[in-house]
């Protein structure tokens, strides 16, 4: 009613109003840019899981065709049959990998929602100060410091072992000051209420925040999960043992060779191992993108 | 009396500890690895800078040397590197951060369902940024005539022959920056997205009142402040993920040098002197430089965004 009074003039984003209900012909402009910008940026992933079906003759068919016309399950076959650099099989690449990833992304939700609890919750001189530092630690970027770190590690002994995956891994800023700013928007009443009631930090952690910043949880999750699932560089740099080397780096290893004396077999190894690389990142994200969405609103950098 | 400070001070320690000292507990863990692996590390690179440091035997400090070597005598550094991390910064930085403001604010305009399909699409390549993606960027983009670049200008009848595109110094570079904004519309994206779906929807409406006329200035006054948070938090973001992107042209060409130092950026440039050369003070000493850059870019996102206190 409003808006018929206002006539022409422009009201813009009011008149189609952000987070829309439902189609409105205002809103074509907007498929029409994003439609193929979409498309675009999909074909790369489509093109991971064509390529990790296509039998040898249309991996190497010219001219290259984008698309599998004859799927085939071989590429995993091969992949899972073939032993990895001085015997290790690929299963157990995977096997690290899974292993591996659990362990960080458990750790770290533990280690930096413990964390977030005390810079949001509890009072104490240094917070403002720490929690400073956290944020100053957002624009660290750890490929500057790789040798540094390459140093420390071995120092502490840490070269080969699974520790050396999971350790280095688990202080993440972003993490921490995402799960301190959803905590934040918990009202203290309820911590407050929970002490009058004689509940222990521990239990007030346990029982009232945890259950509280699933959304948060989830996100971070996600974030370790990348990097750790992903993570070629930690095997390469401080692992010695092929035995402990994670999937990802047996991944580089087939991109690195294919231009070698096995190229037919390693192509077709190299695009399944991609889409098992690509695959869980993607399941992940669709499960837990409105947690992640809701965390994204408390993002904010002041 | 000794006995008696020393029970005092007993139980005043014994009194922080009770007020203070659960919250330390819930933050060593968290801080113990971070003093270990964010910390440290900073603080060796400072201090190796301004030594010698081969591996082998102690570092011996050396003053400003790797600094002024680097400044006046790198040829490398000042010829290709320092140029192509300020050019790809500079183009992949702004350019997949206004991308992903400009995406995360039509997406905004839709209804959730196509929004979230949307976003998923485009968030999905920087899940993958790294190995997986070296398998399709170096198919696409092979050198013979098999590759789907390639294949799709010869038969397009763009180009004669086959072009190495990966291996040629003029064109390397624009793959990366290519491959890497494909991949930036990351968690920055996210939080910008979160951003305008929660500005206040009355601020729109006073804003067509107080004679806001069309949808740039709406952007600008207020959208944008309104988010403001978001976007520094989009901004920071978007740096890091810019020059963490650095091994980008040696995954790409598959060595290190790239060719002809071509996508040769800072980060390649510590790598080649710490695990190729074994010179570590020096390469020490590029990665201070390359924190300060981070951090420089960083305090100009704050100057944009940040709140005026």
């Amino acid at each position: 009613m409003r808006r018929k009074k206002s006539g022409k003039r422009f009201s813009g984003i009011y008149n189609n109003r952000i987070n829309p209900k439902g189609f409105h012909p205002s809103q074509i402009k907007f498929y029409v840019i994003l439609l193929p910008l979409a498309v675009f940026m999909f074909l790369p992933t489509l093109f991971i899981f064509s390529h990790a079906f296509k039998p040898p003759d249309e991996l190497f068919a010219y001219p290259p065709r984008f698309l599998v016309i004859n799927p085939t399950s071989k590429n995993f076959t091969d992949l899972f049959t073939r032993m990895g650099n001085s015997g290790v099989p690929v299963s157990r690449y995977l096997f690290n990998s899974i292993l591996i990833t659990v362990a960080t992304v458990a750790a770290s939700i533990f280690v930096s929602s413990t964390a977030a609890y005390a810079l949001s919750k509890k009072r104490f001189k240094l917070k403002k100060v720490l929690f400073a530092i956290n944020t100053v630690a957002l624009m660290f970027v750890p490929i500057a410091v790789t040798i540094p770190r390459f140093l420390i590690i071995e120092r502490l002994n840490l070269m080969d072992s699974y520790f050396v995956h999971i350790l280095p891994v688990l202080a993440l800023p972003v993490g921490l000051f995402l799960i301190k700013q959803f905590i934040d928007g918990i009202p203290d009443e309820v911590i407050d209420a929970a002490q009058i009631d004689g509940a222990t930090d521990v239990q007030i952690y346990w029982r009232i925040i945890l259950p509280m910043i699933k959304p948060a949880i989830a996100t971070i999750a996600i974030l370790t999960f990348q990097a750790t699932w992903n993570n070629a560089e930690i095997s390469t740099l401080y692992i010695n043992s092929e035995s402990l080397k994670t999937f990802a780096f047996y991944l580089s290893t087939l991109t690195a060779t294919t231009a070698g004396a096995n190229v037919v077999a390693g192509q077709g190894m190299a695009a399944a191992a991609a889409l098992i690389m690509f695959l869980p990142n993607l399941i992940i994200f669709i499960f837990l993108q409105s947690q992640v969405m809701s965390t994204m609103s408390h993002s904010g950098l002041k | 009396m000794a006995s008696n400070l020393a029970i005092r001070q007993d139980s005043k320690f014994k009194r922080w500890v009770a007020k203070e000292g659960s919250a330390y507990a819930f933050l060593s863990m968290y801080a113990l690895l971070f003093i270990v692996f964010i910390v440290a590390p900073v603080l060796v690179a400072f201090f190796l800078s301004f030594t010698f440091f081969d591996t082998i035997q102690t570092p011996t400090f050396n003053g400003l040397k790797n600094y002024i070597v680097l400044l006046t005598q790198d040829e490398i550094f000042m010829r290709y590197v320092l140029p192509n991390t300020i050019k790809f910064a500079v183009i992949v930085g702004p350019c997949g951060y206004v991308m992903a403001f400009m995406l995360a604010w039509m997406l905004a305009q839709l209804p959730k369902v196509p929004r979230t399909i949307f976003a998923l699409i485009l968030y999905s390549p920087s899940m993958t940024t790294g190995i997986a993606m070296a398998v399709v960027w170096k198919t696409l983009f092979s050198g013979d005539q098999n590759g789907y670049l390639n294949s799709f200008l010869l038969g397009m009848n763009f180009i004669q022959e086959p072009i190495q595109w990966l291996q040629s110094p003029q064109y390397l570079m624009t793959i990366m920056i290519i491959v890497t904004l494909w991949g930036s519309m990351g968690v920055g994206f996210l939080a910008m997205l979160a951003g305008i779906l929660e500005v206040n929807p009355e601020l729109y409406e006073v804003g067509s009142l107080d004679g806001i006329s069309n949808r740039f200035q709406e952007i600008v006054h207020i959208t944008i402040p309104s988010m403001k948070p978001q976007m520094l938090f989009g901004a920071v973001m978007s740096i890091v993920a810019t020059f963490q992107a650095g091994a980008i042209g040696v995954t790409l060409s598959g060595g290190n040098p790239t060719p002809q130092y071509a996508g040769q950026l800072i980060v390649n440039h510590i790598e080649d002197f710490g695990f190729l050369r074994y010179e570590m003070g020096y390469a020490a000493a590029v990665s201070v430089m390359l924190l300060l850059m981070v951090l420089f870019f960083a305090r100009v996102a704050n100057r944009l965004f940040g709140s005026s206190d």
